[in-house]
């Protein structure tokens, strides 16, 4: 790398920041309007009939891979720079020694401004029980982490609207809340791998705060859309390719017999097949989006939502670092007891 | 001979940084020596908690994201 590319790389000047960012913005706004016109000229392009099944699932694709994009860039660039006012060593710092009930509610709102990624998720769970804080309000961190984290609140409210978006930010942060205390009571500690306990008491340095410009915490937005977008695109088109098969395909009667709330066993068997599965939340939400217009419960919906998201073998295949595997058994049927719960509530109240 | 330190599991981020670091480093014509701290417990050890971490001498002066190029030359040449 040249000194000359170095400087380029770092060097717009800050007005062209300024102006640039609101820009952007309003293009993409803009873009996001004109959705349905283009959704509808493209399908009409194609030689197959609006109405067929195909034509259904085609329109799908082309309306929601475009949106599904938009709202990704707009959600991922606000929350980065919002998330740049916080660090895991801000969030530990609050944290550490509140043992009192309200440690697990703070825990987890906590857990949904604090920006960490799954690939760091070891350092920080060593990094908050070396510091004392205790194990239970450590776990309510790290479901409401990506639980309620604000790309999937995001594209809820905007491909199924405010009314689910609100049910599971509530329910998701209950979830988040009352598993970590449950876990806090269950004193868990000596499940932990031999070497994390005997860190307990050991002294750990921490990095200086770094003092951010406006232009900045901007360039953090711009990075984490560079990255996560690059990361994730993929799973989005999996995901709006299987939503569009079952919002063109599949027969509603089929629909409400398999996911409807009449079948007691749809809502832990939509659990057991959320867990395994590996996406991320935006790829799970066009499925739910397809699943929900096709007539499948909402209890029913909900639960493979938050079972897909909150619980994922690879997290927990991470951690078992520093968990052994009863506890991370354990844990797993303590999260996935309040998503059934929930699942059950709305399938019973809908 | 300045010992640099990349902390981070080996995701791609983490690879960047230390490219970053080499790039920087060559730039100001220093001699570093960059090493790549993969284990999760001496990451934790170090207190780096979001990664990449980044010491200098073993002194942390980053965690979390990619560094600045800017401040990486300030970090470096300190």
């Amino acid at each position: 790398m040249s000194s000359e590319t170095l400087e380029r790389h770092s060097g717009a000047p800050d007005w062209l920041w300024y102006l640039g960012v609101p820009l952007v913005g309003a293009v993409l706004w803009l873009l996001y309007g004109q959705l349905v016109p283009f959704s509808e000229w493209i399908t009409g392009l194609l030689p197959v009939s609006r109405t067929s099944h195909t034509g259904e699932a085609i329109a799908f694709f082309v309306y929601d891979v475009p949106k599904v994009l938009l709202l990704l860039t707009g959600i991922v660039f606000v929350t980065g720079v919002l998330r740049s006012w916080f660090s895991p060593e801000k969030t530990r710092a609050i944290l550490a020694g509140k043992r009192q009930i309200w440690g697990y509610p703070l825990a987890a709102f906590l857990g949904v401004l604090t920006p960490f990624c799954s690939c760091s998720s070891v350092p920080l769970f060593i990094g908050f029980v070396s510091a004392g804080i205790p194990l239970g309000v450590t776990f309510a961190f790290l479901i409401a982490g990506p639980m309620v984290g604000p790309v999937g609140l995001g594209l809820l409210y905007g491909l199924v609207g405010w009314k689910i978006a609100t049910i599971y930010l509530v329910f998701g942060f209950s979830i988040a809340t009352v598993s970590g205390y449950v876990l806090g009571q269950m004193r868990l500690e000596r499940y932990l791998q031999d070497w994390v306990r005997e860190l307990n008491a050991w002294p750990v340095g921490e990095p200086p705060e770094e003092a951010l410009t406006l232009v900045e915490r901007l360039k953090i937005g711009v990075e984490q859309v560079r990255e996560i977008v690059g990361k994730v695109w993929i799973w989005v088109l999996v995901g709006i390719g299987i939503g569009a098969v079952i919002h063109g395909y599949v027969p509603e009667a089929m629909m409400l017999k398999v996911m409807g709330g009449e079948a007691w066993w749809s809502v832990p068997s939509a659990v057991a097949l959320g867990v395994p599965m590996y996406t991320n939340a935006a790829g799970v939400i066009p499925i739910v989006e397809a699943l929900l217009g096709k007539g499948a419960a909402l209890g029913t919906t909900l639960a493979f939502m938050m079972s897909v998201i909150a619980l994922s073998l690879p997290e927990m295949i991470i951690l078992k670092q520093v968990l052994t595997l009863r506890l991370i058994a354990i844990f797993i049927a303590v999260v996935a007891a309040g998503i059934l719960a929930t699942g059950y509530l709305f399938n019973a109240l809908l | 001979m300045k010992t640099i330190k990349v902390f981070g599991p080996g995701c791609k981020r983490c690879e960047t940084t230390a490219e970053m670091v080499k790039a920087a480093a060559a730039e100001l014509g220093l001699e570093v020596d960059v090493e790549k701290v993969t284990d999760a417990r001496a990451i934790a050890m170090a207190g780096v908690m979001s990664t990449p971490g980044i010491s200098v001498e073993g002194t942390l002066v980053h965690a979390g994201g990619l560094p600045d190029a800017g401040k990486l030359k300030d970090w470096l040449s300190a």
